[in-house]
């Protein structure tokens, strides 16, 4: 597919399909691992993303998924940058990225350090179980009106 | 050596200084790592294991960049992997054995308590590279620090046998925790290019926060002031260590460059 002209923000679009591999909710966009796009000429592209925890295993995968998306939007060029300043923050989740956290079983991150409210029956009667969850990024809480565990998306 | 400003010295002694970062997390995250599928809960196993991946994620930032300062092509993978013993650089306490959870938590409390304020003054480094990394870190030690702090309160001030067992690894690893502190030219050097301050300038820091963890957690601080040293030199490590590597190195000291 030959294009004319692209613009970063058709790029930004489109890196807004490319799921989070570990929490398909939400996009990379939406997760503020994408810090810049920048279209170089119309069949190149390079995208800088941060990494979350620095050890996290999905940004092997991360990295992956937008060189396969842009890949097939018939851009040629892929260039990947990783930039580990500012360090990735999670007031860089969008709040579309937040709600949608919530509605699928996983409590958004709060500057007090811990879940607002259990995102499934929404009692404030909540308490940790660990401060280490599923993935680098979350704990696991639990909800003491409807006895159900949850992952809280930790604040960083 | 003071003063000198050759910068292939220098630089030579930013590549020791960053060694001695990467090791420090390198050799506590494989440490940690031996927990995974065997430690005494689930939410505990997760904890380790996720603690351990967080400090081999901060490993490939020191390792890497301190192969970009050494300039001879080496990966943070093949410091990490082909280097022997006498070329690691970190501090001693790291590397002894996990012998049981009580002791793996003490250590990690008595390290997080200098990573905390260490990596927050590294945060102000001359160097940006090291600046950033540290800014990176210093989330995640401050989580690992929470952590450490609770774990170590809640079996100090447990039952009989959590008690004595905290105890015991204190004073076991006690005589390993000055070396934290330690100074010779490589940390004067970076501290007189803004680089570091030097370690034991944050000795009081770290003295508060173990005190009053340790006196939450009913436990006797140790007396002796005896400090065992080589690592951080990496003039005399433990026999701990190279049966920490041999299990860690085989598979890219039997297949070189094998890769995933």
């Amino acid at each position: 597919m030959a294009l004319a002209s692209i613009s970063e923000a058709q790029v930004w679009d489109w890196l807004e399909d490319v799921p989070d591999p570990e929490i398909p909710v939400i996009s990379v966009v939406d997760l503020g691992v994408v810090r810049a796009v920048n279209v170089m000429d119309s069949n190149a592209v390079e995208v800088t993303v941060t990494p979350t925890y620095s050890g996290c295993p999905a940004m092997a995968v991360i990295s992956m998924d937008i060189e396969t998306a842009l890949a097939k939007q018939g851009i040629k060029k892929i260039s990947l940058k990783t930039q580990i300043a500012p360090a990735w923050t999670t007031d860089w989740l969008s709040e579309k990225g937040r709600a949608r956290l919530e509605s699928y079983g996983i409590a958004p991150p709060r500057a007090a350090g811990g879940p607002e409210r259990c995102p499934r029956c929404k009692s404030e009667a909540v308490e940790r179980v660990s401060q280490f969850g599923s993935t680098p990024c979350k704990a696991q809480w639990r909800c003491a009106e409807c006895l159900e565990p949850f992952d809280y998306f930790k604040c960083i | 050596m003071a003063g000198t400003s050759n910068p292939t010295q220098i630089d030579g002694q930013l590549f020791e200084f960053l060694l001695r970062q990467g090791d420090n997390v390198l050799v506590l995250g494989h440490r940690t790592s031996e927990w995974c599928g065997v430690a005494p809960a689930l939410e505990e196993d997760i904890a380790l294991t996720n603690t351990a991946l967080d400090l081999i994620g901060q490993t490939q930032l020191w390792l890497g960049y301190a192969g970009e300062v050494e300039g001879k092509g080496r990966s943070a993978n093949d410091l990490a992997f082909l280097r022997d013993v006498y070329d690691f650089r970190n501090v001693l306490m790291l590397e002894v054995p996990n012998e049981d959870f009580g002791r793996t938590l003490m250590r990690q409390f008595l390290f997080d308590a200098f990573q905390v304020p260490w990596l927050t003054a590294l945060c102000a480094s001359s160097n940006q590279n090291v600046a950033d990394i540290a800014a990176k870190s210093v989330k995640e030690a401050i989580y690992h620090l929470d952590r450490s702090t609770e774990t170590v309160i809640a079996l100090g001030d447990g039952t009989e046998e959590s008690n004595a067992r905290m105890q015991s690894a204190l004073d076991y690893l006690w005589p390993y925790v000055g070396e934290l502190f330690g100074e010779d030219d490589v940390d004067k050097a970076m501290h007189e290019a803004g680089v570091a301050p030097m370690p034991a300038t944050l000795r009081g820091d770290w003295e508060t926060t173990v005190n009053s963890t340790l006196s939450q957690a009913c436990l006797t601080l140790p007396d002796s002031k005896f400090a065992h040293s080589g690592g951080r030199t990496g003039f005399r490590h433990t026999e701990h260590l190279g049966h920490m590597l041999a299990t860690m190195q085989t598979l890219q000291r039997s297949y070189p460059g094998a890769a995933w």
